[in-house]
């Protein structure tokens, strides 16, 4: 279909990026590190890692182990802190050119209240995303994703705070995980980010150890694609109207486009991003490829694009 | 740091270990001793992030220019695709990475320290000193004769050498830490350098500060990323001003660190300790599941 004039932009609640193809939280430094490696602008944009109010040193190491088509992190949320952050790595990050969107995480309600407070109106961030998988101090040390109202109550929070549009960051492996994404929603998010890292874990089996200092950590790459794409689609069906950013495990264009497919908005890139810096770039290409061949105008002209023969599982149960 | 398409010129075995160079000038023209690449794997494996190798040699000028060499073990995670790789096939290579050692000003007494694998990174090191008129001796420690690294080439390189092995399968039996001391006294050792497993790093690291003798040390850390981006191969070192201490990149911060700053009780409690310690003084945020 020749004519057809196309475009790699995307509209996410007021949020325009360029391509659809974001570097996810924790996984692109501060900015300064890929600038050798990639054009950073041609980012779509970039999810700084999490920052917290307070400085923090995260876990003691080890921090990653590897497995089968994937990785085990446990970082511990390691950050200068949000007024470090705005101080030294946003001024840097701006002038790259690059659609900044700031992970937010806390311990606790107030935590997430001040870092917000910090982030209020900076000039270069385009977007908050709310990291829900931290332990909360005030809920037994459980994550904060394990309630809703209290997942309610921070996005909520972080939400009326914000001058820019807050994308809610959840776990597959949530029992109500649509429940989960309406209670989000309905609490203030713009948008939402699928998924987070899976909880995995890693034993050295020679010194009788967990691999991992944290123990357990987050399984991220390959391996949790698939988890992935079920929660986005899932979540999309549900609701078609918010916007949802994919990501887990996808590192080419082809993985890109099955989150499209399966209803993402745009998808983020993280463990691909420190194996090649410029898997963003290539994937962006190829999404770009693919929509010439199918003579689709945007990435959005993916969603709801997907056949769906045969009879449809209800709603929020798991098909198997 | 550039990355580039890197064609193999020479794989070969050195004793336990195996060997690789690459032509690849842009970052041979750049590469300083202790300084590291990151290479892909090829796509498709079980393995997925990349493997990084300290620099073994970079040569700038003469019939090799451009060309920079490797070592590692070929029975490590993921390394064994590595081992099969033959001459003209090409490798995703970043670099070089990395902070470098430094050079002392004066003119110095250099003892070079080294275990295993971490000889690789020293023996470019060796080159560059004696380059700039310094005198270089060498303590090689390694678990058996397979392991002892390119002793031959250690003795022409340095003024003189101590080869120490666990099982004394070659020169004395023991440890590095036990010949360290005659050999510094031996050599009027002005400045230490050492490369290798985090143990030895930490009797050489107190025998320098007992000493007062300055040092530096490369830490051996898995890394994921290489480049700075994911925060998993720290380091906590000491802030300057002794206000407590920081958990710094080994690829980024490091992996040359000043050992007397280095938090050694709590860097090598990872290796011991039982479970974890969550991060002092801080709220607990970490990744948790629901109990």
């Amino acid at each position: 279909m020749a004519g057809v004039k196309q475009t790699l932009s995307v509209d996410l609640a007021g949020i325009r990026l360029a391509s659809p193809v974001v570097a996810a939280s924790g996984c692109a430094g501060t900015g300064r590190e890929l600038a050798g490696l990639t054009d950073l602008r041609r980012l779509g944009g970039l999810v700084t890692r999490s920052l917290t109010f307070e400085p923090s040193r995260g876990w003691p190491g080890p921090r990653v182990a590897e497995t089968a088509s994937g990785i085990v992190t446990g970082v511990g949320l390691q950050n200068p802190g949000v007024r470090a952050f705005v101080a030294e790595d946003l001024p840097r990050l701006a002038r790259a050119g690059i659609p900044v969107m700031a992970s937010v995480g806390g311990g606790s309600l107030q935590g997430y209240i001040r870092a917000a407070s910090i982030l209020r109106g900076e000039p270069g961030i385009v977007g908050l995303e709310v990291y829900l998988s931290g332990a909360d101090e005030e809920n037994r040390g459980l994550p904060f994703y394990s309630r809703i109202d209290r997942m309610a109550e921070v996005v909520g929070a972080v939400s009326r705070l914000s001058t820019v549009p807050v994308f809610a960051k959840l776990p597959a492996l949530l029992p109500d995980l649509v429940p989960a994404a309406r209670g989000c929603i309905r609490a203030g998010a713009h948008g939402l980010t699928l998924i987070d890292s899976v909880p995995g874990m890693a034993v050295d089996v020679r010194r009788l150890r967990p691999r991992l200092g944290a123990i357990i950590g987050g399984l991220s790459g390959p391996a949790i694609r698939p988890i992935a794409l079920a929660a986005v689609f899932r979540v999309a069906q549900d609701l078609p109207q918010v916007p949802v950013m994919g990501v887990g495990g996808i590192a080419t264009a082809e993985d890109a486009v099955e989150f499209l497919l399966a209803g993402a908005w745009a998808v983020q890139v993280g463990t691909a991003l420190i194996v090649n810096p410029s898997a963003p770039t290539e994937i962006a290409q190829g999404i770009a490829g693919y929509l010439k061949a199918k003579g689709l105008a945007s990435p959005g002209d993916l969603r709801e694009r997907m056949r769906l023969t045969g009879e449809q599982p209800a709603r929020g149960t798991s098909a198997s | 740091m550039r990355r580039v398409r890197a064609e193999i010129l020479n794989a070969r075995r050195l004793g336990a270990f195996q060997s690789i160079t690459l032509v690849a000038p842009e970052i041979a023209e750049r590469a300083r001793p202790g300084q590291f690449v990151s290479v892909a794997v090829p796509d498709d494996r079980r393995f997925i992030l990349r493997r990084h190798f300290s620099i073994h040699q970079a040569s700038r000028r003469g019939g090799w220019a451009g060309t920079l060499e490797f070592v590692f073990d070929p029975h490590g995670p993921g390394t064994d695709w590595l081992a099969e790789a033959k001459a003209h096939q090409f490798l995703d290579v970043i670099g070089p990475l990395g902070k470098a050692f430094a050079y002392p000003r004066g003119p110095s007494n250099c003892l070079l320290v080294s275990e295993g694998h971490g000889a690789s990174s020293i023996f470019f090191l060796a080159q560059e000193l004696r380059a700039r008129g310094k005198r270089v001796d060498m303590v090689l420690g390694a678990s058996g004769e397979s392991h002892v690294f390119k002793p031959i080439e250690a003795k022409r390189l340095s003024q003189t050498i101590v080869i120490v092995t666990a099982d004394g399968s070659m020169g004395e039996r023991g440890s590095v830490m036990d010949v360290v001391p005659r050999a510094a006294q031996t050599a009027g050792t002005e400045v230490i350098y050492a490369a290798g497993p985090r143990r030895m790093l930490r009797t050489v690291a107190e025998f320098c500060i007992d000493q007062r003798i300055p040092a530096q040390v490369a830490v051996e850390e898995e890394m994921a990323c290489g480049t700075g981006l994911c925060f998993t191969c720290v380091v906590p070192v000491i802030r300057k001003d002794g206000s407590g201490y920081d958990n710094l990149r080994a690829c980024t911060e490091g992996p040359v660190f000043n050992p007397a700053r280095v938090f050694w009780d709590r860097w090598m409690s990872e290796e011991t300790r039982p479970v974890p310690t969550p991060p002092e003084g801080f709220s607990p945020v970490v990744s948790s599941w629901p109990a």
